[in-house]
Protein backbone atom coordinates (compact mmCIF):
# COMPACT_ATOMS: atom_id res chain seq x y z
CA UNK A 1 0.00 0.00 0.00
CA UNK A 2 1.39 3.51 -0.79
CA UNK A 3 3.14 5.23 2.29
CA UNK A 4 4.93 8.14 3.13
CA UNK A 5 4.76 11.59 1.82
CA UNK A 6 7.24 12.77 -1.25
CA UNK A 7 8.29 16.50 -0.57
CA UNK A 8 8.93 18.11 -3.78
CA UNK A 9 11.76 21.10 -3.84
CA UNK A 10 13.32 23.01 -6.03
CA UNK A 11 17.09 24.49 -4.66
CA UNK A 12 19.46 26.68 -5.93
CA UNK A 13 23.15 26.01 -4.76
CA UNK A 14 22.38 23.73 -1.88
CA UNK A 15 19.93 25.87 -0.84
CA UNK A 16 16.14 25.94 -0.32
CA UNK A 17 13.62 28.34 0.64
CA UNK A 18 12.19 28.05 3.90
CA UNK A 19 8.89 26.94 2.89
CA UNK A 20 10.82 23.78 2.17
CA UNK A 21 11.42 23.47 5.79
CA UNK A 22 7.77 23.70 6.61
CA UNK A 23 6.60 20.96 3.98
CA UNK A 24 8.94 18.30 5.99
CA UNK A 25 8.03 19.44 9.21
CA UNK A 26 4.32 19.40 8.47
CA UNK A 27 5.12 15.97 6.40
CA UNK A 28 7.10 14.19 9.62
CA UNK A 29 3.96 15.15 11.92
CA UNK A 30 1.66 13.80 9.06
CA UNK A 31 3.45 10.39 8.43
CA UNK A 32 6.32 10.01 10.60
CA UNK A 33 9.49 8.29 9.82
CA UNK A 34 8.50 8.07 6.62
CA UNK A 35 9.35 11.60 4.71
CA UNK A 36 11.09 11.71 1.57
CA UNK A 37 12.40 15.32 0.29
CA UNK A 38 12.92 15.37 -3.48
CA UNK A 39 15.69 17.86 -5.25
CA UNK A 40 16.95 18.47 -8.35
CA UNK A 41 19.65 20.70 -9.56
CA UNK A 42 23.16 21.23 -9.24
CA UNK A 43 24.35 20.99 -5.40
CA UNK A 44 21.29 19.09 -4.98
CA UNK A 45 22.33 16.73 -2.25
CA UNK A 46 23.69 19.59 0.26
CA UNK A 47 20.39 19.99 0.78
CA UNK A 48 20.31 16.47 2.49
CA UNK A 49 20.93 17.73 5.91
CA UNK A 50 19.30 20.58 6.59
CA UNK A 51 16.04 19.30 5.23
CA UNK A 52 17.23 15.87 7.21
CA UNK A 53 16.98 18.78 10.57
CA UNK A 54 13.35 19.93 9.71
CA UNK A 55 11.60 16.64 9.08
CA UNK A 56 13.17 14.46 6.05
CA UNK A 57 14.16 11.09 6.58
CA UNK A 58 15.34 10.63 2.97
CA UNK A 59 16.44 12.95 0.44
CA UNK A 60 16.60 11.93 -3.24
CA UNK A 61 18.87 14.39 -5.22
CA UNK A 62 18.50 14.39 -8.96
CA UNK A 63 21.43 16.42 -9.72
CA UNK A 64 22.46 15.53 -12.97
CA UNK A 65 22.70 17.94 -16.17
CA UNK A 66 19.03 17.58 -17.32
CA UNK A 67 17.88 18.81 -13.70
CA UNK A 68 20.14 21.53 -13.93
CA UNK A 69 17.39 23.82 -15.56
CA UNK A 70 14.13 23.76 -15.06
CA UNK A 71 11.71 22.05 -17.74
CA UNK A 72 8.46 21.69 -16.55
CA UNK A 73 7.35 18.92 -18.41
CA UNK A 74 10.70 17.21 -17.72
CA UNK A 75 10.48 17.85 -13.70
CA UNK A 76 6.59 16.47 -14.07
CA UNK A 77 8.42 13.41 -15.48
CA UNK A 78 10.97 12.71 -12.80
CA UNK A 79 8.27 13.47 -10.41
CA UNK A 80 5.95 10.66 -11.89
CA UNK A 81 9.11 8.18 -11.91
CA UNK A 82 10.30 8.53 -8.40
CA UNK A 83 6.42 8.34 -7.40
CA UNK A 84 6.76 5.18 -8.97
CA UNK A 85 9.67 4.02 -7.55
CA UNK A 86 9.01 4.82 -4.23
CA UNK A 87 4.71 4.66 -3.79
CA UNK A 88 4.01 7.06 -1.52
CA UNK A 89 0.27 8.83 -0.50
CA UNK A 90 1.23 11.96 -1.19
CA UNK A 91 2.95 14.35 -2.86
CA UNK A 92 3.56 18.13 -1.22
CA UNK A 93 5.35 20.81 -3.83
CA UNK A 94 5.35 24.62 -2.58
CA UNK A 95 2.68 26.86 -3.72
CA UNK A 96 5.22 28.93 -5.25
CA UNK A 97 5.72 29.91 -8.92
CA UNK A 98 7.75 26.64 -9.24
CA UNK A 99 5.83 24.40 -7.28
CA UNK A 100 2.15 25.78 -8.98
CA UNK A 101 3.96 25.32 -12.49
CA UNK A 102 5.04 21.82 -11.69
CA UNK A 103 1.97 20.58 -9.39
CA UNK A 104 -0.60 20.44 -11.49
CA UNK A 105 1.81 19.02 -14.55
CA UNK A 106 2.47 15.90 -12.39
CA UNK A 107 -1.39 15.57 -11.07
CA UNK A 108 -1.79 14.83 -15.23
CA UNK A 109 0.37 12.37 -15.46
CA UNK A 110 -0.58 10.28 -12.29
CA UNK A 111 -3.88 11.00 -12.91
CA UNK A 112 -4.23 11.92 -9.08
CA UNK A 113 -6.52 14.74 -7.15
CA UNK A 114 -3.81 17.95 -6.97
CA UNK A 115 -5.44 20.53 -3.60
CA UNK A 116 -3.58 24.02 -4.59
CA UNK A 117 -2.57 26.52 -2.15
CA UNK A 118 -3.49 24.72 0.70
CA UNK A 119 -3.09 26.09 4.55
CA UNK A 120 -3.65 23.05 6.08
CA UNK A 121 -3.16 19.62 5.41
CA UNK A 122 -4.71 16.94 8.21
CA UNK A 123 -5.13 13.38 8.54
CA UNK A 124 -8.75 12.48 8.64
CA UNK A 125 -10.83 10.46 10.47
CA UNK A 126 -10.82 7.50 7.55
CA UNK A 127 -7.18 7.62 7.84
CA UNK A 128 -6.87 9.28 4.51
CA UNK A 129 -4.73 12.95 4.26
CA UNK A 130 -7.34 15.89 3.57
CA UNK A 131 -6.82 20.05 3.62
CA UNK A 132 -8.18 23.40 3.79
CA UNK A 133 -7.59 25.88 1.27
CA UNK A 134 -8.51 29.30 0.20
CA UNK A 135 -10.97 30.28 -2.45
CA UNK A 136 -12.35 33.27 -3.46
CA UNK A 137 -8.80 34.76 -3.01
CA UNK A 138 -9.53 33.99 0.83
CA UNK A 139 -13.68 34.97 1.19
CA UNK A 140 -13.68 31.57 1.65
CA UNK A 141 -12.06 27.80 3.14
CA UNK A 142 -12.72 25.07 1.19
CA UNK A 143 -12.25 21.73 2.71
CA UNK A 144 -11.42 19.16 0.44
CA UNK A 145 -10.82 15.54 0.26
CA UNK A 146 -9.20 13.90 -2.16
CA UNK A 147 -10.44 10.96 -4.34
CA UNK A 148 -7.60 9.47 -5.93
CA UNK A 149 -5.63 6.56 -4.02
CA UNK A 150 -2.72 9.00 -4.13
CA UNK A 151 -3.08 12.98 -2.86
CA UNK A 152 -1.22 15.55 -4.26
CA UNK A 153 -1.24 19.11 -2.04
CA UNK A 154 0.58 22.21 -2.36
CA UNK A 155 1.80 24.51 0.50
CA UNK A 156 1.24 27.85 0.98
CA UNK A 157 4.17 29.80 2.77
CA UNK A 158 4.28 30.90 5.60
CA UNK A 159 1.71 28.67 7.16
CA UNK A 160 3.07 25.98 8.89
CA UNK A 161 5.82 26.34 11.75
CA UNK A 162 9.67 24.34 11.49
CA UNK A 163 10.47 21.83 14.25
CA UNK A 164 13.82 20.13 13.83
CA UNK A 165 14.37 16.80 14.27
CA UNK A 166 17.16 14.65 15.09
CA UNK A 167 17.92 13.15 12.15
CA UNK A 168 20.40 13.28 9.08
CA UNK A 169 18.58 13.26 5.91
CA UNK A 170 20.00 9.84 4.25
CA UNK A 171 20.97 10.49 0.58
CA UNK A 172 18.75 8.10 -1.55
CA UNK A 173 20.02 7.24 -4.77
CA UNK A 174 17.17 6.75 -7.30
CA UNK A 175 18.28 5.88 -10.98
CA UNK A 176 15.51 7.34 -13.59
CA UNK A 177 14.96 6.57 -16.96
CA UNK A 178 13.84 10.09 -18.05
CA UNK A 179 15.04 11.19 -21.65
CA UNK A 180 16.34 14.35 -21.07
CA UNK A 181 16.39 15.68 -24.92
CA UNK A 182 12.38 14.82 -24.29
CA UNK A 183 12.05 18.02 -22.51
CA UNK A 184 10.08 20.55 -23.92
CA UNK A 185 9.89 23.96 -22.42
CA UNK A 186 12.77 24.76 -20.82
CA UNK A 187 14.29 27.22 -19.14
CA UNK A 188 16.76 29.64 -20.79
CA UNK A 189 17.48 32.54 -18.36
CA UNK A 190 16.67 33.94 -15.10
CA UNK A 191 16.26 37.85 -14.69
CA UNK A 192 17.13 38.20 -11.05
CA UNK A 193 15.05 41.66 -9.55
CA UNK A 194 17.38 43.27 -7.22
CA UNK A 195 16.05 43.61 -3.95
CA UNK A 196 16.98 43.19 -0.58
CA UNK A 197 13.52 43.06 0.85
CA UNK A 198 12.02 39.69 1.50
CA UNK A 199 9.71 38.05 -0.88
CA UNK A 200 5.93 39.09 -0.84
CA UNK A 201 4.32 35.47 -0.44
CA UNK A 202 6.73 34.65 2.32
CA UNK A 203 7.54 37.88 4.14
CA UNK A 204 6.49 37.79 7.86
CA UNK A 205 5.69 41.60 7.69
CA UNK A 206 4.21 43.74 4.79
CA UNK A 207 3.97 47.31 4.16
CA UNK A 208 1.58 47.99 1.49
CA UNK A 209 0.67 51.32 -0.20
CA UNK A 210 -2.71 52.51 -1.92
CA UNK A 211 -3.71 55.51 -4.01
CA UNK A 212 -3.13 57.52 -0.78
CA UNK A 213 0.37 57.89 -1.22
CA UNK A 214 -0.40 60.15 -4.42
CA UNK A 215 3.07 59.68 -6.37
CA UNK A 216 5.65 57.38 -7.29
CA UNK A 217 8.25 59.14 -5.02
CA UNK A 218 6.26 59.01 -2.07
CA UNK A 219 6.93 55.14 -2.22
CA UNK A 220 10.08 56.12 -0.21
CA UNK A 221 8.40 57.09 2.75
CA UNK A 222 6.82 53.44 3.10
CA UNK A 223 9.99 51.78 1.82
CA UNK A 224 11.41 53.85 5.11
CA UNK A 225 9.39 52.17 7.60
CA UNK A 226 9.58 48.61 5.64
CA UNK A 227 13.27 48.94 6.16
CA UNK A 228 12.93 49.50 9.65
CA UNK A 229 10.40 46.79 10.07
CA UNK A 230 12.68 44.50 7.92
CA UNK A 231 9.31 44.15 5.96
CA UNK A 232 8.60 43.69 2.08
CA UNK A 233 6.25 46.03 0.44
CA UNK A 234 3.29 45.37 -1.50
CA UNK A 235 1.03 47.53 -3.00
CA UNK A 236 -3.11 48.18 -4.35
CA UNK A 237 -4.00 47.12 -7.58
CA UNK A 238 -4.12 50.63 -8.26
CA UNK A 239 -0.65 52.13 -7.80
CA UNK A 240 0.89 48.87 -9.45
CA UNK A 241 -1.72 49.85 -12.66
CA UNK A 242 -0.51 53.87 -12.36
CA UNK A 243 3.32 52.15 -12.65
CA UNK A 244 4.15 53.88 -8.99
CA UNK A 245 5.49 50.14 -8.03
CA UNK A 246 6.10 47.08 -10.55
CA UNK A 247 3.03 44.76 -11.12
CA UNK A 248 4.57 42.03 -8.35
CA UNK A 249 3.85 44.41 -5.99
CA UNK A 250 0.40 44.22 -6.53
CA UNK A 251 -2.24 42.20 -3.52
CA UNK A 252 -5.18 41.31 -3.64
CA UNK A 253 -7.89 38.83 -5.66
CA UNK A 254 -6.15 39.48 -8.75
CA UNK A 255 -2.58 39.94 -7.18
CA UNK A 256 -1.16 38.62 -4.80
CA UNK A 257 -2.51 36.76 -2.10
CA UNK A 258 -0.09 36.88 1.20
CA UNK A 259 -0.46 35.56 4.75
CA UNK A 260 2.11 37.68 6.33
CA UNK A 261 1.98 38.48 10.52
CA UNK A 262 1.65 42.09 10.29
CA UNK A 263 0.67 43.64 7.24
CA UNK A 264 0.21 47.25 7.32
CA UNK A 265 -2.36 49.12 4.74
CA UNK A 266 -1.36 52.44 4.27
CA UNK A 267 -3.79 54.71 2.15
CA UNK A 268 -5.36 51.80 1.10
CA UNK A 269 -9.42 52.17 1.26
CA UNK A 270 -9.40 48.63 1.75
CA UNK A 271 -11.87 47.62 -1.20
CA UNK A 272 -12.92 43.98 -0.99
CA UNK A 273 -10.46 42.79 -3.91
CA UNK A 274 -7.86 43.85 -1.66
CA UNK A 275 -8.87 42.46 1.48
CA UNK A 276 -9.74 39.19 -0.26
CA UNK A 277 -5.81 38.82 -0.77
CA UNK A 278 -4.82 40.16 2.84
CA UNK A 279 -7.56 37.91 4.96
CA UNK A 280 -4.27 35.45 5.88
CA UNK A 281 -2.88 37.97 7.61
CA UNK A 282 -2.75 37.46 11.77
CA UNK A 283 -2.66 41.37 12.21
CA UNK A 284 -4.03 44.35 10.16
CA UNK A 285 -2.66 47.94 10.49
CA UNK A 286 -4.24 50.30 8.89
CA UNK A 287 -3.43 53.90 8.44
CA UNK A 288 -5.66 56.08 6.72
CA UNK A 289 -7.06 59.65 7.10
CA UNK A 290 -10.65 58.71 6.15
CA UNK A 291 -12.02 57.23 9.40
CA UNK A 292 -15.28 55.71 6.93
CA UNK A 293 -12.47 54.47 4.93
CA UNK A 294 -13.67 49.82 5.06
CA UNK A 295 -9.51 49.03 5.81
CA UNK A 296 -10.77 49.77 9.67
CA UNK A 297 -13.48 46.81 9.98
CA UNK A 298 -10.95 44.66 8.47
CA UNK A 299 -8.24 45.62 10.95
CA UNK A 300 -6.80 44.65 14.22
CA UNK A 301 -5.22 48.09 14.81
CA UNK A 302 -5.50 51.70 12.86
CA UNK A 303 -4.51 54.95 13.34
CA UNK A 304 -6.90 57.69 11.52
CA UNK A 305 -3.88 60.49 10.71
CA UNK A 306 -2.14 61.92 7.28
CA UNK A 307 0.57 58.91 6.38
CA UNK A 308 2.68 61.77 5.67
CA UNK A 309 2.62 62.62 9.47
CA UNK A 310 2.53 58.83 11.12
CA UNK A 311 4.39 56.55 8.74
CA UNK A 312 7.93 58.76 9.64
CA UNK A 313 7.06 58.65 13.28
CA UNK A 314 6.05 55.15 13.22
CA UNK A 315 9.37 54.27 11.56
CA UNK A 316 11.46 56.38 13.86
CA UNK A 317 9.36 55.02 16.88
CA UNK A 318 10.08 51.41 15.66
CA UNK A 319 13.55 51.97 15.49
CA UNK A 320 13.65 52.77 19.27
CA UNK A 321 11.92 49.76 20.33
CA UNK A 322 14.34 47.92 18.09
CA UNK A 323 17.46 49.02 19.49
CA UNK A 324 16.64 49.03 22.98
CA UNK A 325 15.67 45.21 22.75
CA UNK B 1 -17.51 33.25 -12.33
CA UNK B 2 -19.01 35.93 -9.92
CA UNK B 3 -17.38 39.38 -9.94
CA UNK B 4 -14.76 40.16 -7.67
CA UNK B 5 -16.56 42.64 -5.82
CA UNK B 6 -19.11 39.94 -4.59
CA UNK B 7 -19.58 39.23 -1.17
CA UNK B 8 -19.30 35.64 -0.71
CA UNK B 9 -21.79 34.10 1.26
CA UNK B 10 -22.53 30.04 1.65
CA UNK B 11 -25.23 27.88 1.24
CA UNK B 12 -26.47 26.71 4.82
CA UNK B 13 -25.52 23.17 5.23
CA UNK B 14 -23.69 22.59 1.64
CA UNK B 15 -19.97 22.85 0.09
CA UNK B 16 -21.51 25.99 -2.28
CA UNK B 17 -21.66 29.70 -2.31
CA UNK B 18 -25.27 31.30 -2.68
CA UNK B 19 -25.57 32.00 -6.17
CA UNK B 20 -28.72 34.85 -6.00
CA UNK B 21 -27.81 38.22 -6.85
CA UNK B 22 -24.52 37.46 -8.13
CA UNK B 23 -23.04 39.79 -11.29
CA UNK B 24 -21.23 36.94 -13.30
CA UNK B 25 -17.96 37.83 -15.34
CA UNK B 26 -15.46 36.68 -17.96
CA UNK B 27 -12.30 35.71 -15.54
CA UNK B 28 -9.96 38.49 -15.44
CA UNK B 29 -7.23 36.52 -16.74
CA UNK B 30 -9.09 34.68 -19.09
CA UNK B 31 -9.37 38.21 -20.73
CA UNK B 32 -5.48 38.81 -20.79
CA UNK B 33 -5.28 35.32 -22.39
CA UNK B 34 -7.91 36.06 -25.20
CA UNK B 35 -6.35 39.16 -26.00
CA UNK B 36 -3.04 37.65 -26.38
CA UNK B 37 -4.62 35.69 -28.92
CA UNK B 38 -6.27 38.09 -30.60
CA UNK B 39 -2.80 40.17 -30.93
CA UNK B 40 -1.43 37.39 -33.04
CA UNK B 41 -4.09 37.12 -35.02
CA UNK B 42 -4.19 40.43 -35.88
CA UNK B 43 -0.49 40.22 -36.29
CA UNK B 44 -0.03 36.56 -38.09
CA UNK B 45 -3.56 35.81 -39.45
CA UNK B 46 -5.55 32.67 -38.55
CA UNK B 47 -8.30 32.09 -36.37
CA UNK B 48 -9.17 32.95 -32.52
CA UNK B 49 -12.00 30.26 -30.89
CA UNK B 50 -13.32 30.76 -27.57
CA UNK B 51 -13.65 27.35 -26.25
CA UNK B 52 -15.55 27.96 -22.28
CA UNK B 53 -17.32 25.39 -20.18
CA UNK B 54 -20.66 25.89 -17.85
CA UNK B 55 -24.12 27.25 -17.53
CA UNK B 56 -26.67 29.07 -19.64
CA UNK B 57 -24.99 31.78 -18.40
CA UNK B 58 -21.57 31.65 -19.77
CA UNK B 59 -22.54 32.73 -22.76
CA UNK B 60 -22.18 36.03 -21.72
CA UNK B 61 -18.91 35.89 -21.22
CA UNK B 62 -18.92 34.38 -24.88
CA UNK B 63 -20.35 37.04 -26.51
CA UNK B 64 -17.87 39.47 -24.32
CA UNK B 65 -14.92 37.19 -25.90
CA UNK B 66 -16.86 37.34 -29.24
CA UNK B 67 -17.31 41.10 -29.08
CA UNK B 68 -13.28 41.63 -28.18
CA UNK B 69 -12.60 40.10 -31.98
CA UNK B 70 -12.87 36.26 -31.50
CA UNK B 71 -14.11 34.50 -34.46
CA UNK B 72 -16.59 31.96 -33.43
CA UNK B 73 -16.72 30.05 -30.00
CA UNK B 74 -17.30 26.31 -28.11
CA UNK B 75 -19.68 26.62 -25.28
CA UNK B 76 -19.60 23.21 -23.57
CA UNK B 77 -22.89 23.24 -21.61
CA UNK B 78 -23.36 22.22 -17.82
CA UNK B 79 -25.24 22.96 -15.17
CA UNK B 80 -22.98 20.93 -12.77
CA UNK B 81 -19.60 23.37 -13.58
CA UNK B 82 -19.31 24.20 -9.81
CA UNK B 83 -19.05 20.89 -8.68
CA UNK B 84 -16.87 19.46 -11.78
CA UNK B 85 -13.06 19.38 -10.56
CA UNK B 86 -10.21 20.31 -12.65
CA UNK B 87 -9.20 17.49 -13.91
CA UNK B 88 -12.81 16.95 -15.51
CA UNK B 89 -12.78 20.49 -16.67
CA UNK B 90 -9.93 19.87 -18.68
CA UNK B 91 -10.63 16.94 -19.96
CA UNK B 92 -13.70 18.89 -21.74
CA UNK B 93 -11.54 21.18 -22.92
CA UNK B 94 -9.14 19.46 -24.26
CA UNK B 95 -11.69 17.71 -26.35
CA UNK B 96 -12.90 20.54 -27.37
CA UNK B 97 -9.46 22.04 -28.80
CA UNK B 98 -8.61 19.03 -29.76
CA UNK B 99 -11.67 18.77 -32.33
CA UNK B 100 -11.00 22.13 -33.51
CA UNK B 101 -7.83 22.28 -34.27
CA UNK B 102 -4.78 24.50 -32.17
CA UNK B 103 -1.19 26.53 -32.71
CA UNK B 104 -1.64 27.54 -29.20
CA UNK B 105 -3.90 27.13 -26.41
CA UNK B 106 -4.18 30.46 -23.81
CA UNK B 107 -5.76 30.31 -20.51
CA UNK B 108 -5.92 32.51 -17.39
CA UNK B 109 -3.10 31.89 -14.79
CA UNK B 110 -5.85 30.75 -12.56
CA UNK B 111 -9.59 31.15 -12.02
CA UNK B 112 -10.50 33.66 -9.27
CA UNK B 113 -13.24 31.68 -7.95
CA UNK B 114 -11.77 28.61 -6.80
CA UNK B 115 -7.69 29.77 -7.67
CA UNK B 116 -7.16 26.21 -7.96
CA UNK B 117 -4.50 27.39 -11.15
CA UNK B 118 -4.31 23.69 -12.94
CA UNK B 119 -6.45 23.93 -15.58
CA UNK B 120 -4.18 24.84 -18.18
CA UNK B 121 -1.20 22.72 -16.68
CA UNK B 122 -4.00 19.80 -16.71
CA UNK B 123 -5.56 20.73 -20.61
CA UNK B 124 -1.16 20.48 -22.02
CA UNK B 125 -0.69 16.87 -19.86
CA UNK B 126 -4.17 15.89 -21.86
CA UNK B 127 -3.38 16.70 -25.21
CA UNK B 128 0.78 15.96 -24.93
CA UNK B 129 1.93 19.50 -24.65
CA UNK B 130 4.39 21.53 -23.34
CA UNK B 131 3.28 24.48 -20.99
CA UNK B 132 4.65 27.92 -19.71
CA UNK B 133 2.30 29.22 -16.84
CA UNK B 134 2.28 32.52 -15.25
CA UNK B 135 3.70 34.24 -18.75
CA UNK B 136 3.85 38.62 -18.66
CA UNK B 137 5.40 38.30 -21.69
CA UNK B 138 5.70 36.21 -25.13
CA UNK B 139 7.36 36.16 -28.53
CA UNK B 140 5.98 33.65 -31.11
CA UNK B 141 8.23 32.92 -33.97
CA UNK B 142 5.42 30.95 -36.40
CA UNK B 143 7.96 29.94 -39.34
CA UNK B 144 10.17 28.38 -36.73
CA UNK B 145 7.03 27.31 -34.51
CA UNK B 146 8.75 27.86 -31.27
CA UNK B 147 8.07 30.45 -28.17
CA UNK B 148 9.64 32.44 -26.38
CA UNK B 149 8.11 33.48 -22.84
CA UNK B 150 8.45 35.46 -19.36
CA UNK B 151 7.29 34.18 -16.51
CA UNK B 152 6.60 35.80 -13.14
CA UNK B 153 8.73 33.95 -9.78
CA UNK B 154 8.93 35.25 -6.72
CA UNK B 155 11.00 38.51 -7.08
CA UNK B 156 12.49 37.46 -10.21
CA UNK B 157 11.24 36.16 -13.58
CA UNK B 158 12.58 33.18 -16.23
CA UNK B 159 12.94 32.97 -19.93
CA UNK B 160 11.35 29.87 -20.97
CA UNK B 161 11.59 28.53 -24.74
CA UNK B 162 8.90 25.69 -26.01
CA UNK B 163 7.68 23.90 -29.08
CA UNK B 164 4.51 25.01 -30.76
CA UNK B 165 1.36 23.92 -29.68
CA UNK B 166 2.31 24.92 -26.47
CA UNK B 167 -0.03 26.04 -23.58
CA UNK B 168 0.27 29.27 -22.41
CA UNK B 169 -1.48 30.53 -19.17
CA UNK B 170 -1.47 34.22 -18.96
CA UNK B 171 -0.98 36.66 -16.23
CA UNK B 172 -1.94 40.49 -15.48
CA UNK B 173 1.25 42.24 -17.48
CA UNK B 174 0.79 40.37 -20.23
CA UNK B 175 -1.00 43.29 -22.07
CA UNK B 176 -3.77 45.58 -21.70
CA UNK B 177 -7.16 44.01 -22.50
CA UNK B 178 -9.30 45.86 -25.15
CA UNK B 179 -12.92 46.83 -24.45
CA UNK B 180 -15.48 45.63 -26.58
CA UNK B 181 -16.85 48.40 -29.03
CA UNK B 182 -20.40 49.01 -29.72
CA UNK B 183 -20.24 47.85 -33.24
CA UNK B 184 -18.32 44.71 -32.62
CA UNK B 185 -20.87 43.89 -29.93
CA UNK B 186 -23.62 43.85 -32.28
CA UNK B 187 -21.45 41.97 -34.62
CA UNK B 188 -20.47 39.22 -31.92
CA UNK B 189 -24.25 38.38 -31.51
CA UNK B 190 -24.28 37.08 -35.04
CA UNK B 191 -20.90 34.83 -34.38
CA UNK B 192 -21.24 31.31 -34.07
CA UNK B 193 -21.43 29.28 -30.99
CA UNK B 194 -21.52 25.63 -31.38
CA UNK B 195 -22.91 24.46 -28.17
CA UNK B 196 -22.01 21.04 -27.51
CA UNK B 197 -23.58 19.12 -24.09
CA UNK B 198 -21.03 18.02 -21.83
CA UNK B 199 -22.71 15.02 -21.10
CA UNK B 200 -22.35 13.97 -25.16
CA UNK B 201 -18.13 14.15 -24.48
CA UNK B 202 -18.56 11.08 -22.40
CA UNK B 203 -16.28 12.17 -19.89
CA UNK B 204 -16.96 10.44 -16.24
CA UNK B 205 -17.26 12.96 -13.87
CA UNK B 206 -16.56 11.56 -10.42
CA UNK B 207 -14.22 14.40 -9.18
CA UNK B 208 -10.39 13.51 -8.43
CA UNK B 209 -10.96 16.60 -5.91
CA UNK B 210 -13.92 16.91 -3.95
CA UNK B 211 -15.35 19.74 -1.90
CA UNK B 212 -16.78 18.61 1.57
CA UNK B 213 -17.33 22.28 2.95
CA UNK B 214 -16.79 26.00 2.33
CA UNK B 215 -16.61 27.98 5.46
CA UNK B 216 -16.26 32.10 6.00
CA UNK B 217 -12.74 33.25 7.70
CA UNK B 218 -13.77 34.13 11.01
CA UNK B 219 -14.54 38.18 12.23
CA UNK B 220 -11.35 39.71 13.72
CA UNK B 221 -12.24 41.03 17.03
CA UNK B 222 -12.96 44.34 16.83
CA UNK B 223 -10.07 46.89 16.18
CA UNK B 224 -8.30 49.45 17.78
CA UNK B 225 -8.68 52.62 16.46
CA UNK B 226 -6.10 55.29 17.21
CA UNK B 227 -6.78 59.05 16.59
CA UNK B 228 -5.57 62.66 17.50
CA UNK B 229 -1.55 63.60 17.57
CA UNK B 230 0.69 61.30 14.60
CA UNK B 231 3.03 61.27 16.67
CA UNK B 232 1.46 60.01 19.87
CA UNK B 233 -0.37 57.44 17.87
CA UNK B 234 2.44 56.24 16.32
CA UNK B 235 3.85 55.73 19.48
CA UNK B 236 0.93 54.10 20.98
CA UNK B 237 0.54 51.88 17.76
CA UNK B 238 4.47 50.91 17.91
CA UNK B 239 4.25 49.87 21.58
CA UNK B 240 0.80 47.86 20.83
CA UNK B 241 2.77 46.01 18.41
CA UNK B 242 5.48 45.59 20.34
CA UNK B 243 4.02 44.94 23.86
CA UNK B 244 0.43 43.64 22.97
CA UNK B 245 0.96 42.05 19.88
CA UNK B 246 4.44 41.01 20.34
CA UNK B 247 5.10 41.37 16.49
CA UNK B 248 8.35 43.97 16.70
C1 LIG C 1 -12.05 42.97 -11.45
C2 LIG C 1 -11.38 43.80 -10.41
C3 LIG C 1 -10.32 43.23 -9.71
C4 LIG C 1 -9.66 43.99 -8.74
N1 LIG C 1 -8.62 43.41 -8.07
C5 LIG C 1 -7.96 44.14 -7.15
C6 LIG C 1 -6.87 43.56 -6.42
O1 LIG C 1 -6.49 42.41 -6.61
N2 LIG C 1 -6.24 44.34 -5.52
C7 LIG C 1 -6.61 45.63 -5.26
O2 LIG C 1 -5.98 46.28 -4.41
N3 LIG C 1 -7.62 46.19 -5.92
C8 LIG C 1 -8.30 45.48 -6.86
N4 LIG C 1 -9.32 46.07 -7.54
C9 LIG C 1 -9.56 47.52 -7.34
C10 LIG C 1 -10.37 47.81 -6.10
O3 LIG C 1 -11.75 47.69 -6.39
C11 LIG C 1 -10.07 49.23 -5.58
O4 LIG C 1 -10.34 50.15 -6.60
C12 LIG C 1 -8.63 49.42 -5.13
O5 LIG C 1 -8.25 48.40 -4.24
C13 LIG C 1 -8.47 50.75 -4.45
O6 LIG C 1 -7.11 51.00 -4.21
P1 LIG C 1 -6.66 51.99 -3.06
O7 LIG C 1 -7.19 51.54 -1.77
O8 LIG C 1 -5.18 52.12 -3.18
O9 LIG C 1 -7.24 53.37 -3.55
P2 LIG C 1 -8.50 54.21 -3.02
O10 LIG C 1 -9.70 53.39 -2.92
O11 LIG C 1 -8.52 55.44 -3.82
O12 LIG C 1 -8.08 54.56 -1.53
C14 LIG C 1 -7.07 55.46 -1.18
C15 LIG C 1 -7.15 55.63 0.32
O13 LIG C 1 -6.10 56.46 0.76
C16 LIG C 1 -6.59 57.30 1.78
N5 LIG C 1 -5.73 58.48 1.82
C17 LIG C 1 -5.65 59.49 0.91
N6 LIG C 1 -4.72 60.39 1.31
C18 LIG C 1 -4.21 59.96 2.48
C19 LIG C 1 -3.23 60.46 3.38
N7 LIG C 1 -2.56 61.59 3.15
N8 LIG C 1 -2.99 59.76 4.52
C20 LIG C 1 -3.67 58.60 4.78
N9 LIG C 1 -4.59 58.07 3.95
C21 LIG C 1 -4.86 58.74 2.81
C22 LIG C 1 -8.02 57.59 1.40
O14 LIG C 1 -8.78 57.93 2.54
C23 LIG C 1 -8.46 56.27 0.79
O15 LIG C 1 -9.06 55.42 1.76
C24 LIG C 1 -10.03 45.33 -8.48
C25 LIG C 1 -11.11 45.88 -9.17
C26 LIG C 1 -11.79 45.13 -10.11
C27 LIG C 1 -12.95 45.75 -10.82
Amino acid sequence: MARGILVATNQNGGRVRRVAYEMVSLAQTLAPGAVTALTFGAEAEKTAPELGRFGADQVVALNAPPYQQYSSDGFALAVQAVVERLDPEAVFFPATAWGKDLAPRVAGLLKAGLASDCIEVHRREDGRLGAVRPVYAGKAFATVAIESPRALFSIRPNIQAVTTHDRAGALLDVNLDVDASQFQAVVVDVKAQASDKPELTEADIIVSGGRGIKAAENFRVLEDLADALGAALGSSRPVADEGWVPHSYHIGQTGKVVSPTVYFAVGISGAIQHLAGISGSKYIVAINNDPDAPIFKAANYGIVGDLFQVVPALAAEIRRIKQEA
Amino acid sequence: MPDTATQIRVQPGEPRIQTDGIKWVMNPYDEFALEEGLRLKERFGGEVVVVALGPTRVEEAIRQGLAMGADRAVHIVTDAATDLDPWTVAQALAQACQAEGYDLIFTGKQAVDDDQAQVGPLVAVALGLPQITVVIQLTVDPEGRRVRAERELEGASEIVEAPMPVVITAQRGLNEPRYPTLPNIMKAKRKEVKAVPFADLGIQSSPLVRVESLTLPPARPAAKILTGDPAETARELARLLHEEAHVI
